[in-house]
């Protein structure tokens, strides 16, 4: 099968048609999955890049929430008092932190992904959206590391995963296509218009403020989960904290809606990256 | 059989939307619009702020032709003609906006040598980074490694980060790669351009070889030289069209006539040329300060060229030097006359004058050149111009026999004596 569809791309005599693309074409994912080498080695490339010359290396990516963290702890936790739903507000925080930091980091990653890349861009030709998947793929590392002083806090503060840990590839899914989705926006955005560079830091501010990072779901009143569920990352939040800490279930319909959220990212995202595709090379 | 097939192909550029917009230039517009339409009692008026009106632009059009397998091609023209458009679309980097383009086969491009490079990884890493960009698969990378570290002659440095590179060693690295991908069908823009001679020679000869095995090479080009011993066929691009699809030898003689007509035009009218404009070149005059007629220049002799310029602004324009740049037919630099090589700078330009360069003896062999033009104010370029004119050396008697060097025997004569002791 994969033979198959290299040989559609790479193969001898294989026949490339050139002509100007009308409207909305679907995407070619097959296309895709035969230069998955090169999805690999640009986020190889992107991990490998992130850390040499430092000392601290991938220390980094624990030492980053892990400040964020104890800096929450102190504001939120002790002056503000923010309840924690009962449990440790450090690993409350944490918790939350990691798929936070993951989406953050992919969200400005694959933004900058297209404009970042244009020396590739005008030289070579590859399937464009190969560009912001690496970057979402690349932050799964600094998250994995990550993820393991969750477990060692999980096992100071003697918590039990729960059966839910199962469903925790479900959740960093949904976080990595909602990172994708709206990083395809922004990112095909940018090529045009470079507001967006400007944008983006804000709009993970505020992004982080509507998710349920510091604070739980709990302090939003009833009758605005529905507005609150439009946000993914919330569902994600609750969703790791349920998994991993045995906090009460996430709110279905939250999650439902959520879900529908995170389709029509993606969806529209696609769409809208398809449609420019075509002339990154000529406007970046 | 045609491996690659074009057809009626065409590229607009929309000039104004080039290095894009930004979008709060279209929302004030779109508000400014709003606010008029209030202000007039909502007459809708539509016209009132149109967007800037944006200016189209064929880099190419209308290009038909077909190319045989195993045919190594020249693609020639002048900067701008739209040969990189082309080559361009046919690897798939840009669109076309009309027309189509049919390819069977693998298709490698080289639009630039180490595409991807990063400083920070190490040549080993780079060479697998840059190989697989250029749609090698790993497997393959792996098998090539040792000759592609070979030919880069950079052994002792594979694991040391490219940035602590020498730029030759670089680019010789970066070309190693390119040299051994295997595509049926190879795409090269101007990438030889690079590195000292002598490597320069190796990738013409690398060049060679794949040709050789039977694989289509399409080559973009201003080395003449290069065109005219690898490609049996070159097609010549003009103004993004097709102007002469033919043996090599043929369109290189047409390529090279128009260029020599071209520069007969005014340069006062000319328009392709770069800098900022606060000084411009409007004539150029080459006499000899010997001949019997000036008009005609002969080798050896006392030659001046003599540059008018304009002040094109108000300031003062100080610290100006010029050059002059003597290139061959087929465009190689044979010598540039830089005023700032022997610390001539000039101060307080009038609005009209001439700048003129004097040369004791002219020690070039007898021939066809071009002379480009620029230009610098403050080690800014205010005007560049190439071809501006082509001077044509007679032949003279400057050694002594009357001889004059021909073919391989060099593109410059020198004073000197042989003795023995």
């Amino acid at each position: 099968m994969t033979q198959q569809i290299e040989d559609r791309y790479f193969g001898v005599g294989h026949r490339t048609l050139i002509k100007p693309s009308s409207g909305w074409r679907s995407f070619d994912f097959r296309e895709i999955w035969a230069y998955r080498d090169l999805l690999g080695l640009l986020a190889w490339r992107d991990i490998s890049v992130r850390y040499k010359q430092s000392v601290a290396g991938f220390g980094w990516a624990v030492f980053q929430p892990l400040m964020t963290m104890v800096i929450f702890t102190i504001i939120f936790g002790k002056f503000a008092g923010l309840p924690s739903d009962g449990l440790p507000y450090p690993i409350f925080a944490y918790c939350a932190l990691l798929p936070w930091n993951y989406f953050s980091q992919s969200l400005s990653g694959s933004s900058d992904s297209l404009v970042g890349s244009s020396y590739l861009i005008t030289k070579v030709y590859f399937p464009r959206l190969i560009l912001p998947l690496s970057r979402v793929t690349s932050g799964l590392v600094d998250f994995a590391v990550a993820f393991v002083i969750l477990l060692a806090m999980m096992a100071w503060y003697r918590i039990a995963p729960t059966a839910g840990i199962l469903l925790l590839p479900v959740f960093m899914l949904v976080a990595m296509v909602t990172a994708l989705g709206a990083g395809l926006w922004l990112t095909a955005l940018n090529v045009k218009y470079r507001d967006v560079k400007f944008v983006v830091p804000f709009l993970t501010q505020f992004w982080m403020y509507a998710s349920p990072v510091a604070y739980s779901t709990s302090l939003v009143p009833e009758r605005w989960r529905f507005l609150y569920g439009l946000n993914p990352m919330a569902g994600v939040i609750e969703g790791f904290r349920w998994a991993l800490l045995g906090k009460s279930a996430p709110d279905f319909s939250m999650m439902v809606i959520s879900l529908a959220a995170v389709c029509l990212i993606l969806f529209t995202g696609l769409l809208y990256f398809k449609r420019m595709e075509k002339s990154f090379a000529d406007i970046v | 059989m045609p491996v690659i097939r074009v057809d009626h192909l065409g590229k607009k550029y929309a000039l104004g939307q080039v290095h894009g917009d930004l979008l709060s230039e279209r929302l004030s517009n779109n508000l400014r619009r709003l606010f008029d339409r209030l202000g007039r009692g909502g007459d809708p008026s539509p016209r009132a702020y149109p967007l800037s009106p944006k200016e189209e632009f064929w880099a190419l059009r209308d290009v038909s032709f077909e190319i045989n397998q195993g045919e190594v091609v020249g693609i020639i023209g002048r900067n701008g003609a739209g040969k990189t458009t082309l080559l361009k679309i046919l690897s798939r980097i840009t669109e076309p906006t009309e027309g189509y383009a049919e390819i069977y086969g693998r298709v490698g491009s080289l639009l630039e040598v180490g595409t991807g490079f990063h400083p920070e990884l190490t040549g080993r890493e780079n060479v697998f980074l840059n190989g697989t960009i250029l749609g090698m698969k790993r497997a393959e990378i792996r098998k090539k490694f040792d000759e592609i570290v070979a030919f880069a002659e950079v052994e002792k440095f594979i694991d040391t980060p490219v940035k602590r590179y020498s730029s030759g060693m670089y680019v010789r690295l970066a070309f190693a790669v390119a040299a051994h991908l295997e595509p049926e069908i190879l795409l090269v823009d101007e990438v030889l351009a690079v590195g000292d001679a002598a490597f320069q020679k190796k990738c013409l000869g690398k060049m060679g070889e794949v040709a050789k095995e039977g694989r289509t090479v399409l080559f973009v080009s201003h080395n003449m030289g290069a065109v005219e011993s690898l490609c049996e066929k070159a097609i010549y691009i003009d103004k993004g069209r097709v102007a002469a699809i033919s043996s090599s030898e043929d369109v290189i003689s047409r390529y090279v006539n128009d260029l020599s007509e071209s520069s007969s035009v005014a340069l006062r009218l000319r328009t392709d040329r770069i800098g900022n404009g606060r000084i411009r070149a409007t004539g150029i005059g080459v006499h000899s300060n010997e001949a019997v007629s000036s008009k005609v220049i002969r080798v050896g002799e006392s030659t001046s060229i003599a540059v008018d310029y304009e002040v094109q602004w108000e300031g003062k324009c100080d610290n100006v030097t010029i050059a002059i740049d003597i290139d061959d037919m087929v465009h190689n630099r044979i010598v540039t006359l830089w005023s700032k090589f022997n610390n001539e700078y000039f101060f307080n330009l009038k609005k009209r004058g001439k700048l003129i360069c004097e040369i004791p003896e002219l020690c070039l062999r007898s021939g066809s050149y071009f002379l480009n033009i620029s230009i610098q104010e403050n080690a800014v370029l205010s005007d560049y111009i190439r071809n501006a004119c082509v001077l044509d050396v007679e032949y003279g008697k400057y050694y002594d026999s009357g001889m004059e060097p021909v073919g391989g025997q060099g593109f410059i004569l020198q004073r000197f004596h042989w003795k023995m002791e």
